[in-house]
C-alpha cells in the first residue's frame, strides 16, 4: 500500500468470520472503529490492538492492523510495554468492564495514571458475557444471574468515574450504536495521553435493554451530549444542569423558550475537572440525564515521552562499550603466569 | 581488655599457624554496618589478590528492635592463597557487636576459634534482650574458644570525639573501627578504603575524617599489641589465578551485566520490566543506571505488570526481560503461558528464596525447580538456565537470552538469594570472545497468493519475529490456540494436538544447540555420581575433591541446563553405580532426573535456608559410598 492509497474501512476489516451472538452491540463498535480509522490518517501497520480476556477482547482479530490478544485483564501492562519499546505506534485498548475494573482493575488505574499515550475502549455491558451471564463490578444492586440468583447485594463501580478518579486526563462516553460514537473515538484519538472511552454496549443475550432508560429511541431525551462551549441541554433543549453552588452539586432546571442562559446552565468546559467528577456521578433515572461525549480533557505529559527523555538524558554523551562496562569497579591485575596448587 | 580463662594450652594459643584459608564472620545488629563492614573487607582482600566466597545472611526486618537475636545480621567471607569455591563451613574469626551476635554465631565457630566481641555493649539490658543471664564474656562459658573483650564502643567514642559528632553517629563509626582491626589482622591496605570513605561521605566531610579516623585507631589498636599474644597477624600469599584483570563481582551485578551484554550480542534493545521484591531487586537497580546500553527500565504496578510489559516489549521488538523471586515467579506464571503461546522472547529471572509462600525473604533455597520446569497452567514447556556462582551468572545470562531469541521462547534463568547477594572475584571477560547472536526481523513481503503466516517456522521451528510497523505483515496473535499453518483461531483437535508437539519439540530442541554434559571432577563411570545445580556447585565440588583425595571412586556432575537436558546425561548417569542428587530443597532435580531416566537418583536435602556445607555433604557422600 502507498501513501497516496486512499485507505477505507475495509482495509481495517480482516477476513476472519466475527463471532458475536447476532445482534451484539460489538458489531456496531467495531463498524465504529473500523470506519473511523481511515479518517485517523494511520497506516495499518503502525496501530496495534491490544485486548484482555472478554467478549470484547476478540476485537483485535477482527482488525486488519497489528493486534495481540493477551490475558485477562492485564492488555495495559502489554500495551505499556509496546508503547515504551516502539513510543511511534498508535495503541489502542480494547477491555470491557469485568476485564479492566475486576480482575484487571489495578493495570487500568495505573495506565491512566501514568498517562501512556493510548485509546482505551471500554464496552461496559454490565455482564460476563463470554463466561454465560454472571453480574460483573459494573452490574446494578439487585442484578440477577447464575452467580446471584438472588440478586448482586454489591454496589456497582462507575467506569468513567473510576478512570477520573484515577487520574485520567481524557474521559469520553460512547454508546454502541450512536451516530456520535465515531465523533467521540476521533476526540479520543486526538488526545495525546491515555484516552478512556466507556462505551455503553448492549448485551443481547445476558443483560439486554440495560441500558434502555436512556438508549431507546423514546429515552433519547435522557442523553446528554456534552459539547465544549456549548451549554448542557438535553430533553430537547428543554431542560439543562445548572451548578447549586451552595452544596456544591448539579442540579436540573427546566428551560423555557430556549433561554438557557436565564435557567442558568452550565457550559461545558472539559478541562474543569470538578465538574466532570459531578457529571459522572449523575445516578441513572429519577430525571438524571447520562452525560455523553467528551467529559473531561485536559492534556499533561506523557508516560513514554517522560521515559524517552529521561533515558536521552541519561545517556547523553556517554558511548555503551561493553568492555569498559564489564571492567568497571575496583579491580586488579594478575600479572604472573598461574602456578599450581 | 577481658580474657575468658579458658581449655587451650598456652602453646595452643601462641602458636602462630599460617593458614591457607580463613573463615571470618562479622555479626552485629542490623544496623550496625556489617554488611557493609564486610563488602570493604571483601574488596580489600580481592585487592590483596586471595581468591574468595562470602556469605551475606540478614535478616527480612529493615530494623528489628535493637540488640534482639533475630535482628542481627552477619556476613561472612572465607579467603585464602587456594582456590576457594564455598564461604566456608565453620568461622576461624567470629567478630560480635553485641550479644545477641554472640549468641546466634558463636555456635559456628570452629574450637579454639577467635570471638572479638565489644564488651560496650555487653550491657545488663542488651545481655537481656540476647536471653544471657550472666555475661558470657565473663562467665566461662566461652571457654572453648579464644576471646578478646574489648570496648570498642568506648574506643570509637574516644577516637571520634574531635570531630563534634553526636553520640549516636559516632557510634555508628565502630564498624570502621572493627574494621580497620581486621585489615591489620590480615595484614592489609588501608588506602583504598580511605579513598572509599571520602567519596561516600563526599557531601559530609567530617563523617568521612570521623570513619577514617576510626578505621585508622582499630588499625593502630592491632599494631601497637595491646592485645599480646591472644592476636596475630596473618598475611595470606594471594591465590594463584590466570593472568588478567578481576574484579569482584555479585550475582545480582552479573546478571544484570550479562543482560546488558546478551541484548548487545543479539543486537537489541532490552526492556526489563520488574517489580521491587526481596532478593531480586537489585538487578533492577543495577540496570536503571545503564541506559545508554539502549536499556529500558520499568518499575511495573505489580509482578503480572512486569512480565506483561517486558512481553509486549518483546512483540514490539525489544529483548523483553522481568525478574522476581518465587512469589512474583508465581504470579507471573499466566502470562508465561502467553509468551509460550505467542512464542515470543523473554528472559526470566528468579533469584530463588526459602519458601512456600513468603517463606523465608532473604534466605536462600533452590526450592522453584518444579515452578520452572513444571510451573503454568497446559503443557507449557520452556528452557530453564541455573547459575552456580557469581560470576557464571554473567555466561548464563548470555546464554538465557541467546536461547530466547534463537528459539523464541521464554525462558526462566534460576539463581538464589546466595548467588544474588555474595560477592567473588571475577576474571573480567573478554568481550571480543562472545559469539554475537545478531537477530533478523521477518519482513518478506507476501506474495499474492500466499497470505502471511506469524507462525512461519525455521529449521530449529522457531517462528518469525515481525515487529509492528513493517508493512504488509499486520497479523494478529494471542493466547488462544492458532492454526499450525495461518495463525488464525483454530481449535480442531488435530491442530492442537500438533501445535502441542510443535511446542514441546522446538524447546527440546534447544539441546541440538547446547555441549555435551561433562564430569567436572572425576572420570566418567565409576561407583557414585554427586549431581548437582545452582548455588551448591561450591560446597559439592569441595566435597567431591576431599573425598576423591582419599581416594574415593566419586565424580561430580554439575548441570547448568535444567530443561531440556543435555542429550547425553542419560548415558552419563547410567555409568555410574550411584548417584546422589544434593540440593537445597526436598529433591526436586532428583524427581526430574528419575523422571527422565528411571535411574535411582537419591535425594541429599536441606532447607534451612542456610547453604550446605561442605561437610555435610562429605558425610552424605560417605555413606552413599556404604
Amino acid at each position: 500500500m502507498n501513501e497516496l492509497t486512499k485507505l477505507t474501512a475495509k482495509d481495517f476489516a480482516t477476513d476472519q468470520e466475527v463471532r458475536w451472538c447476532p445482534g451484539c452491540g460489538d458489531y456496531a463498535v467495531l463498524k465504529a472503529v473500523q470506519r473511523t480509522m481511515p479518517e485517523l490518517g494511520v497506516r495499518p501497520e503502525n496501530v496495534v490492538f491490544v485486548s484482555g480476556i472478554g467478549c470484547s477482547s476478540r476485537f483485535p482479530y477482527y482488525m486488519e492492523t497489528y493486534g495481540f490478544h493477551t490475558i485477562h485483564g492485564r492488555a495495559p501492562t502489554f500495551a505499556t510495554g509496546i508503547k515504551l519499546a516502539n513510543p511511534d505506534l498508535d495503541v489502542w485498548i480494547i477491555t470491557g468492564d469485568g476485564d479492566a475494573l475486576s480482575i484487571g482493575g489495578n493495570h487500568t488505574m495505573h495506565v491512566l495514571r501514568r498517562n501512556l499515550d493510548c485509546q482505551i475502549l471500554l464496552f461496559n455491558n454490565e455482564i460476563y458475557g463470554l463466561t454465560k451471564g454472571q453480574y460483573s463490578p459494573t452490574s446494578r444492586v439487585g442484578t440477577r444471574s447464575p452467580s446471584t440468583p438472588f440478586g448482586s447485594v454489591d454496589r456497582p463501580a462507575s467506569p468513567s468515574a473510576f478512570a477520573l478518579g484515577s487520574g485520567a486526563r481524557f474521559v469520553a462516553r460512547g454508546i454502541d450504536v450512536h451516530k456520535n460514537l465515531p465523533d467521540v473515538l476521533k476526540a479520543a484519538h486526538a488526545h495525546k495521553g491515555a484516552a478512556f472511552v466507556e462505551i455503553y454496549q448492549n448485551c443481547i443475550v445476558y443483560n439486554d435493554d440495560v441500558f434502555a432508560p436512556f438508549t431507546a429511541k423514546e429515552n433519547a431525551g435522557n442523553q446528554l451530549w456534552l459539547k465544549a462551549g456549548e451549554p448542557m441541554l438535553f430533553a430537547g433543549g428543554t431542560k439543562g444542569l445548572a451548578l447549586n453552588a451552595e452544596h456544591l452539586s448539579l442540579r436540573i432546571v427546566e428551560v423555557e423558550g430556549g433561554d438557557w442562559q436565564a435557567a442558568g446552565v452550565l457550559v461545558h468546559e472539559p478541562p474543569n475537572r470538578s465538574i466532570a467528577h459531578m457529571l459522572v456521578e449523575m445516578p441513572l433515572g429519577g430525571g438524571w440525564p447520562t452525560a455523553l461525549g467528551v467529559l473531561y480533557e485536559d492534556p499533561a505529559p506523557t508516560f513514554e515521552t517522560a521515559v524517552v527523555r529521561q533515558n536521552a538524558e541519561a545517556s547523553a554523551g556517554k558511548t555503551p562499550d561493553l568492555q569498559a562496562l564489564v571492567s568497571k569497579g575496583q579491580s586488579w591485575m594478575v600479572a604472573k603466569e598461574p602456578h599450581a596448587i | 581488655m577481658a580474657t575468658a580463662t579458658h581449655l587451650l594450652t598456652p602453646e595452643e594459643a601462641e602458636a602462630d599457624v599460617r593458614p591457607e584459608a580463613v573463615v571470618v564472620r562479622f555479626a552485629g545488629d542490623s544496623g550496625d554496618g556489617m554488611q557493609l563492614t564486610g563488602g570493604q573487607f571483601t574488596l580489600s582482600t580481592a585487592l590483596a589478590g586471595n581468591d574468595l566466597a562470602t556469605f551475606p545472611d540478614f535478616p527480612a526486618e529493615i530494623r528489628a528492635p535493637q540488640g534482639t537475636t533475630f535482628g542481627v545480621s552477619a556476613f561472612q567471607i572465607n579467603f585464602g592463597s587456594t582456590a576457594i569455591d564455598t564461604a566456608g563451613d565453620a568461622p576461624d574469626v567470629l567478630v560480635a557487636m553485641n550479644p545477641a551476635a554472640l549468641k546466634v554465631n558463636v555456635g559456628d565457630l570452629k574450637p579454639g576459634g577467635l570471638i572479638i566481641a565489644d564488651e560496650g555493649e555487653f550491657g545488663a539490658r542488651n545481655l537481656a534482650k540476647a536471653g544471657y543471664e550472666g555475661n558470657p564474656l565473663e562467665d566461662g562459658s566461652l571457654a572453648r574458644w579464644r576471646l578478646i573483650a574489648l570496648n570498642i564502643s568506648q574506643l570509637t567514642l574516644d577516637t571520634v570525639k574531635p570531630f563534634g559528632l553526636g553520640n549516636k553517629e559516632a557510634l555508628r563509626c565502630k564498624n570502621m573501627w572493627t574494621l580497620g582491626l581486621a585489615l591489620w589482622m590480615f595484614d592489609r591496605d588501608r588506602a583504598p578504603l580511605v579513598e572509599w570513605l571520602r567519596t561516600k561521605f563526599a557531601k559530609a566531610p567530617e563523617l568521612a575524617e570521623a570513619n577514617i579516623a576510626a578505621l585508622n585507631a582499630g588499625h593502630a589498636y592491632g599494631e601497637t599489641a595491646e592485645i599480646g599474644g591472644q592476636l596475630h597477624q596473618h598475611h595470606l600469599e594471594p591465590a594463584p589465578a590466570a593472568p588478567g584483570l578481576y574484579r569482584t563481582v555479585t550475582g545480582a551485578e552479573a546478571i544484570s551485566l550479562g543482560l546488558v551484554a546478551g541484548a548487545q550480542l543479539a543486537g537489541l534493545p532490552m526492556f526489563f520490566g520488574g517489580y521491587p521484591i526481596t532478593p531480586a531487586s537489585a538487578i533492577l537497580h543495577h540496570l536503571s543506571r545503564l541506559k545508554e546500553y539502549g536499556v529500558t527500565t520499568f518499575q511495573a504496578e505489580d509482578e503480572i505488570a512486569a512480565i506483561g510489559s517486558a512481553i509486549g516489549a518483546s512483540y514490539a521488538g525489544s529483548l523483553g526481560v522481568t525478574s522476581s523471586s518465587g512469589p512474583g515467579i508465581a504470579l507471573k506464571m499466566e502470562a508465561m503461558g502467553l509468551a509460550i503461546m505467542a512464542e515470543l522472547p523473554l528472559v526470566i529471572v528468579n533469584s530463588q528464596r526459602g519458601g512456600p509462600s513468603t517463606g523465608l525473604p532473604t534466605k536462600t533455597e533452590q526450592s522453584d525447580l518444579y515452578q520452572a520446569v513444571y510451573g503454568r497452567n497446559g503443557d507449557a514447556p520452556m528452557p530453564v538456565i541455573a547459575a552456580r556462582s557469581p560470576a557464571d551468572a554473567f555466561d548464563c545470562a548470555i546464554e538465557a537470552c541467546r536461547i530466547a531469541v534463537q528459539y523464541m521462547t521464554p525462558v526462566m534463568l534460576l539463581t538464589d538469594g546466595y548467588i544474588a547477594n555474595a560477592a567473588e572475584p571475577w576474571k573480567v571477560p573478554d568481550m571480543a570472545q562472545y559469539q554475537p547472536f545478531p537477530v533478523e526481523f521477518y519482513d518478506e513481503q507476501p506474495s499474492e497468493e500466499a497470505t502471511f503466516s506469524p507462525y512461519r517456522r525455521d529449521g530449529k521451528l522457531a517462528r518469525v519475529w515481525v515487529k509492528p510497523g513493517t508493512p504488509g505483515l499486520t497479523h494478529r496473535i494471542g493466547g488462544i490456540e492458532k492454526n499450525f499453518a495461518t495463525g488464525h483461531i483454530d481449535y480442531a483437535p488435530a491442530n492442537h494436538q500438533k501445535m502441542s508437539d510443535t511446542r514441546a519439540a522446538k524447546v527440546l530442541g534447544v539441546a541440538d544447540s547446547l555441549p555435551e554434559q561433562d564430569v567436572c571432577l572425576g572420570g566418567e563411570g565409576g561407583k557414585l555420581a554427586v549431581v548437582g545445580w545452582g548455588s551448591t556447585f561450591g560446597p559439592i565440588h569441595q566435597a567431591v575433591r576431599r573425598a576423591r583425595s582419599r581416594g574415593e571412586d566419586v565424580a561430580h556432575i554439575h548441570l547448568r541446563h535444567i530443561w531440556p537436558l543435555p542429550k547425553n546425561l542419560g548415558s552419563l548417569l547410567r555409568s555410574y553405580e550411584r548417584i546422589i542428587v544434593p540440593e537445597m530443597n526436598t529433591g526436586q532435580l532428583k524427581t526430574l532426573l528419575r523422571d527422565q531416566y528411571l535411574v535411582d537418583a537419591r535425594p541429599v536435602t536441606k532447607t534451612s535456608g542456610q547453604p550446605f556445607k561442605i561437610a555435610e555433604i562429605e558425610a552424605a557422600i560417605e555413606e552413599a559410598l556404604g
